[in-house]
Order: structure tokens, then sequence, then C-alpha cells
């Protein structure tokens, strides 16, 4: 299963300097699935987003297919076929 | 001439001053922008290797989380290890929440930092500062569930191992008090005897709990420390069994910051605050005082300081003393402002104006 990960510009860096990444999943594929992969591949870029017990990080949104994942599930949402994940960090700060 | 570096930690990154004389300096920065950089600390073990200063920086982005950086070049380019450096155990449930302190080993262990951190606990590093363990014996004492957090958090924002006895080591946090131990680590004993907590309704002397918001070590009487708590500034001449007021002579017993000289036994720095609800100079003057007797006796070292309408704060790290001879001191405010003085307070110089609040400093002879 082919999974898109957009990635913002802020953490690029992290990852190649690429602005989308493509993972295939095997199986039954979840969000804390794919989380797992990019921690092996790209371990800087997953721990900006999770904390070390995996929880996505207060000021970091991750959307599935455009839905927030807090609101289809978490780490326990289910990815389909061709799903575009989104990291975008929120509007926070001063 | 002396060339010093001064690393100013902030609420939005790291700036960097070097200066020859130590009365004009040149900044650099932002570096690790947007960063709140609430520890750093310059590591001098690495010139008996021939190698320039580490500068080790605890940094947290409020999106991204918490991390540690190093530069071995003082600042040209920096590091950051691809794998979270601090990160709490699985077992733990806890997660990272920032880090606090960052404090260099004893001179024969150059490779030992330890990291005091967000919640309570202590980390060490047997490579420098790039990789951390917990210890243990601090996460698992019965007393952590009691430590409860201070305005700013619950932390352990002081670190500071025996510089001759590895197995020694003082850390000291708000709000749980000061704990030492003396094995390395394995086991730690509460050392606040003395030290009033009057923000408890009962037992005001309890056995931990105090509101220690920093404490110093004399350098040449490794038994001795130096507290400035929430309320009440103390020394301990026994190791921290037992700790006496030295608020007698200071304009207010209230303040963050205590640093001790590297070198004059018995010299120490504090910056008071007029009360817990007014926290500014006494008078809106701002002043450091010095203490050349163990806190005996003190005295204002104003000149060059805002004279008047000043009512800026000092936090616990927004103090330090270089290791020159004579020794610089430094002092940040959390309105942007960084002073030094070249000569250990006599007189100060602006090293900036403007920068964003100032968390933390520290200074070091470089070359």
């Amino acid at each position: 299963m082919r999974v898109t990960v957009r990635v913002p510009a802020v953490l690029r860096a992290d990852c190649g300097d690429q602005a989308a990444l493509v993972f295939d999943l095997d199986g039954e594929a979840t969000l804390a699935g794919l989380f797992s992969k990019i921690a092996v591949v790209y371990p800087r870029l997953e721990r900006r987003i999770r904390d070390e017990r995996g929880e996505i990080r207060r000021y970091v949104n991750v959307y599935i297919n455009g839905t927030e994942s807090r609101h289809c599930g978490g780490m326990k949402a289910s990815l389909d076929e061709g799903a575009v994940v989104q990291i975008i960090p929120s509007v926070a700060g001063g | 001439m002396t060339d010093v570096a001064l690393v100013i930690g902030t609420s939005k990154g790291l700036f960097l001053a070097r200066s020859v004389d130590r009365r004009r300096w040149e900044l650099t920065g932002p570096h690790l922008p947007i960063q709140e950089v609430y520890a750093v600390a310059i590591d001098t073990r690495t010139r008996k290797a021939g190698r320039p200063p580490r500068i080790l920086v605890g940094a947290s982005s409020s999106h991204f989380g918490p991390s540690v950086s190093t530069s071995d070049d003082l600042g040209a380019t920096w590091e950051e290890p691809d794998a979270a450096p601090i990160a709490f155990d699985a077992d733990t449930g806890a997660a990272l929440e920032r880090v606090w302190q960052l404090t260099p080993g004893p001179e024969n262990r150059p490779d030992v930092v330890y990291a005091g951190v967000e919640p309570h606990a202590l980390f060490r590093s047997e490579d420098g500062g790039r990789g951390f363990t917990l210890e243990r014996g601090l996460w698992d004492h019965p007393h952590r569930e009691k430590w409860m957090p201070g305005g700013g958090g619950g932390a352990v924002h002081t670190v500071l191992p025996d510089p001759v006895d590895t197995r020694r080591m003082v850390v000291a946090m708000s709000a749980g008090g000061v704990y030492i131990t003396e094995d390395g680590g394995a086991s730690w004993r509460p050392r606040n005897t003395g030290i009033r907590a009057p923000f408890l309704p009962d037992d005001q002397y309890p056995e931990f709990g105090q509101c220690v918001h920093k404490v110093a070590r004399n350098p040449h009487r490794p038994d001795q420390f130096f507290a400035q708590n929430h309320h009440g500034v103390y020394r301990s001449d026994d190791g921290g069994r037992s700790w006496s007021s030295i608020a007698d002579g200071l304009p207010a017993d209230f303040g963050f910051p205590i640093v001790a000289h590297p070198r004059r036994a018995g010299v120490v720095y504090t910056f008071p605050l007029e009360a817990d609800v007014r926290r500014w100079p006494p008078k809106g003057r701002a002043a450091v005082y010095r203490s050349e007797d163990a806190g005996v006796s003190w005295t204002a070292c104003a000149d060059g300081l805002p004279s008047q309408n000043c009512y800026v704060s000092v936090l616990r790290d927004a103090m330090w003393c270089d290791d020159a001879d004579p020794a610089g001191v430094y002092v940040g405010t959390r309105s942007g402002a960084v002073f030094a003085s070249p000569d250990e307070g006599e007189s100060w110089v602006t090293v900036a104006e403007h920068l964003p609040g100032v968390l933390c400093v520290r200074a070091a002879v470089v070359e």
C-alpha cells in the first residue's frame, strides 16, 4: 500500500529537503505504522512530529486525506491505498 | 587580552557574543531561531585535548519539541543527532518537555555531561552530550510523585557534580528541594533542613518540597553551597545537611539566580527582586549583590546598570561568572538586555538590548 506524506517547508531539512515522501506499507496500514516507518528512515523528522510516547505534539496537526487525524482515530486511524498524509504546524505562539 | 565567549539563551533563539576586553562585544544570532533556549553550557574540558570548548544547547520548539545541539567551533556550525538526544524510556510513560540544565561532569570524566529536565528527572551522557540516559535512581525516588511544579514547570534545574568525588552530586528542583547522592546516583536523599517553605500551610520546614530557585557550590569548598529560594537566601557548610539564612544585608530575599565565583572562595552573586508579588529590582534600580564572605555581608554592584525605572527580572540561569582573571559577571533580563562586568561586578557594560527574553547565559575564556 502506497502512502504519500506531505512535509512542510520548515521540516524538510529533516528529510533530505523533500516536500513529499512516499512509503510502501505492508498489511493493514495505520497512522502509527506509517510513523514507525518514518522513524526508521527519517528519525529526526518523526521526533519533530511525535514525542517518545508516540503522541503527536500539541502544536502539530496531521491530516489524513484532509481530515485531522485526532478526529479519525489518531494513531489507530487506517490508511487506504493512495492516502495523502499532510503535516501542518498549527498557527500558535507569540 | 582574553577572548571570552558569551552564550545567551533566549525565548526565541540563541545569541553569541565575543569580546577580548569584555567591554566591547560583537553579537551574532539568532542561532537556532524561534526555539526556547533554557539551557546552555560551555564545556571547557576540551582544552586539555587541544580542542576549542564545546557549546551545548538545550532548545525547545513550541511546535516540534525539545532537543540538544552542540557546536565544536564556537557556534559556526551546529550538530544535532538524528535520534532524540534525551528521551524517556517507554516504561516511564513520560515525555521530555524541556531541558533546563546542561552541566559538564567532573574534569576527570571529560565525556560525562548531565542534563536536568522537565518533568523532574536527571539524564547522563557518556559521549559529551550527544546522547543521554535516564538516571533511574532519582526517577524511582519515592518522593517524586510528591514533587510539585513551580511556576515555570516541574524540573531538575540545578545539577552540581562534585569536582573531586564522582560518586557525589547535588540536584535541585522547584518545588522539590535539594537532593544529594553519594553513591553515583543509585540513591538520593533530601537536604533541606533549615530552609523555610512559607507557602505551606502547616509544617513550614518539611523534609522536602521547598521551592529552591538555584544552588551554587563553592568551588574551593565542595561541601559549601549557596541557595536562592522562592523566599530566602541560604548557605550550607556541611554538604546540605543544614542551611542557615544569609539574607541579612540584602534588600530582599526573593530572586532566582545565585552564582559562586570560580576561584575566590566565598564570593557569591545574586540579583534580588523586591518580593514574590513584585518581581523587579527594589526601588526600580537594578543591582547585582556580591558577598565576599560567604553571605555574611553584601555589597550592591550597580555601576552601569539601569538606575531608575527598571522593572526587569533575572531568571535562575541568566547570571554567570566566566573563568577569566579577574572574573567577568553576566546578567540577562527577561526584557532582553544583557549586561557584563569585566571586573567582578565593580562596573557594568551593556552587551545587548532588545533581544527576546533572556533565559540563560554562560561565558568562558575560549582562547
